[in-house]
């Protein structure tokens, strides 16, 4: 073949399609935005219910969570995130959804090696990145404190 | 005897007789443009069975039987099968066919399966080696998904140039020419690809990785054989997609070899690109076995095409090569049918 390799990478970014980057980022801050509207209708729910602002908005998070996990079981919450990308990715409804995918996938594996050892396969780096950092910035704070 | 030609290429003297064909494909293969032409469909992508892998099993032992019922033959009467498959250690294929008894050589091409298998069982006909073989492979998108992406329920986006694993197999029963001279279609000649690595990295770029490769075995097959592009009604490559034939078009109008008119891609054919979903195309062993077995394999009986090059494409990474950062290896092996 007469192409050559640092040839045939410039052909290959030419002719790969890449992702429509407006439609994608509207479709996330139209989804993420409604996700979060709907956290704020729940919390005024419950503060309407008499639960302390505080209290309300741990029972958000747990209510989007278990909303986030049916729809998953549901098999429905794929074909929505297919749309929404980080609309649904960065709330906490990504990070049950992270969860839950690969408890149901890995049920064939048996409950322990399949459900237990895999359950954490996507959200793992994210607990691990997410508590180091926490450490870290605590330690600034820390620091930052003593003077 | 198999005897050689050029460099790469080796004829096949007697044309092993290709006996029968059979694919079995899933509910949106089905749905796609040649759904109709499919031995059997499943509408449940699990086939009933408990997991992924076990449906994958199923697909290749059903193929294999419902090829082997075409020709009125017994599994005693096949010397040898050739079976691969996408999963690790190809349980597809030994957990789907460890109850026919027949003389058991896996192969792994990743997505090139079904034009090795048949590639190598055509050179044991040919030989002598065998009178009866059959080649089959299969893939599954659930299966696959799980082993080099994300569980299935996982809410991700995939790129535009991602391809859909085809939930797929195809069978091939190939017999000595002297026993079956009325068999419509023969094998002529088979060319066997080299390890070819452009530098691509994209696992959701499987096109654009294997187009080199396929290139590069098209063209030795031009070189050894002195031909070119129109003497053939088609040449057909395994699962490039719309990035990766499109990529192949211009590497080899590079060496001033158009193969546009006559060229077509099983990953382009399986399903309709606009309405189903599937971003660049289809890809994964079922996609070339399915419609080789099925639509092209038909046509050719049927006397609507009489020159086939098939090329099978496959991308030899794996995702552990993947996450540590290297690149995609590749492959393209080609099978010159003739009816």
């Amino acid at each position: 073949m007469t192409v050559s390799k640092s040839e045939y990478k410039k052909m290959a970014q030419k002719a790969s399609p890449g992702t429509n980057t407006v439609k994608n980022m509207s479709m996330a801050f139209l989804f993420g935005g409604a996700i979060c509207t709907l956290g704020q209708l729940i919390r005024n729910l419950y503060m309407s219910l008499g639960l302390s602002l505080e209290d309300a908005s741990a029972f958000v998070s747990i209510t989007l969570v278990a909303l986030s996990a049916v729809l998953t079981a549901l098999r429905i919450y794929d074909n929505i995130a297919k749309h929404a990308g980080a609309g649904t990715l960065v709330p906490i409804t990504g990070f049950a959804n992270s969860i839950v995918a690969p408890a149901m996938e890995f049920k064939n594996e048996g409950y322990v090696i399949g459900i237990g050892g895999k359950m954490f396969v996507i959200a793992g780096p994210v607990l691990v990145y997410g508590t180091a950092a926490s450490v870290i910035y605590g330690l600034i704070l820390w620091f930052f404190k003593l003077y | 005897m198999p005897s050689r030609k050029g460099k790469y290429t080796i004829e096949l003297q007697t044309k092993p007789a290709v006996l029968s064909f059979a694919s079995v494909v899933g509910k949106k293969e089905y749905e796609g443009p040649y759904g109709r032409y499919y031995d059997k469909n499943y509408n449940d992508t699990t086939l009933g069975e408990k997991s992924w892998e076990k449906a994958e099993s199923r697909l290749q032992n059903e193929a294999v039987n419902i090829a082997l019922r075409k020709a009125n033959l017994k599994n005693s009467d096949i010397d040898c099968i050739f079976a691969g498959d996408l999963l690790n250690q190809c349980i597809s294929s030994t957990f789907g066919l460890k109850g026919l008894n027949i003389p058991f050589l896996g192969q792994f091409g990743a997505c090139s399966t079904m034009a090795q298998t048949m590639a190598v069982a055509s050179l044991f006909v040919e030989s002598g080696a065998a009178k009866k073989a059959v080649a089959v492979t299969s893939s599954h998108f659930c299966s696959a998904e799980r082993q080099f992406r994300y569980p299935l329920e996982y809410g991700g986006q995939r790129t535009p140039t991602a391809q859909w694993t085809a939930t797929a197999a195809g069978s091939v029963t190939i017999g000595t020419r002297n026993e079956n001279l009325n068999a419509k279609v023969g094998i002529s000649s088979v060319t066997f690809g080299r390890i070819t690595d452009y530098g691509i990295k994209d696992v959701n770029n499987m096109g654009a990785a294997m187009a080199p490769a396929a290139a590069g075995t098209l063209l030795d097959f031009f070189r050894d054989t002195g031909t070119g592009p129109l003497d053939y009604d088609l040449i057909l490559t395994g699962d490039l997609g719309k990035v990766g034939s499109d990529l192949l078009e211009q590497l080899t109008r590079a060496d001033h070899v158009d193969i546009a008119p006559v060229h077509n891609d099983c990953g382009l054919m399986i399903y309709d690109r606009e309405k189903q979903d599937v971003h660049a195309g289809g890809s994964g062993c079922g996609c070339s076995a399915a419609i080789l077995c099925s639509p092209i394999l038909q046509q050719m009986e049927a006397g609507r095409l009489h020159r086939v090059v098939f090329i099978g494409t496959g991308a030899l990474m794996s995702p552990t090569s993947s996450q540590q950062g290297e690149t995609i290896p590749c492959v393209a092996h080609l099978v010159y049918l003739t009816a």
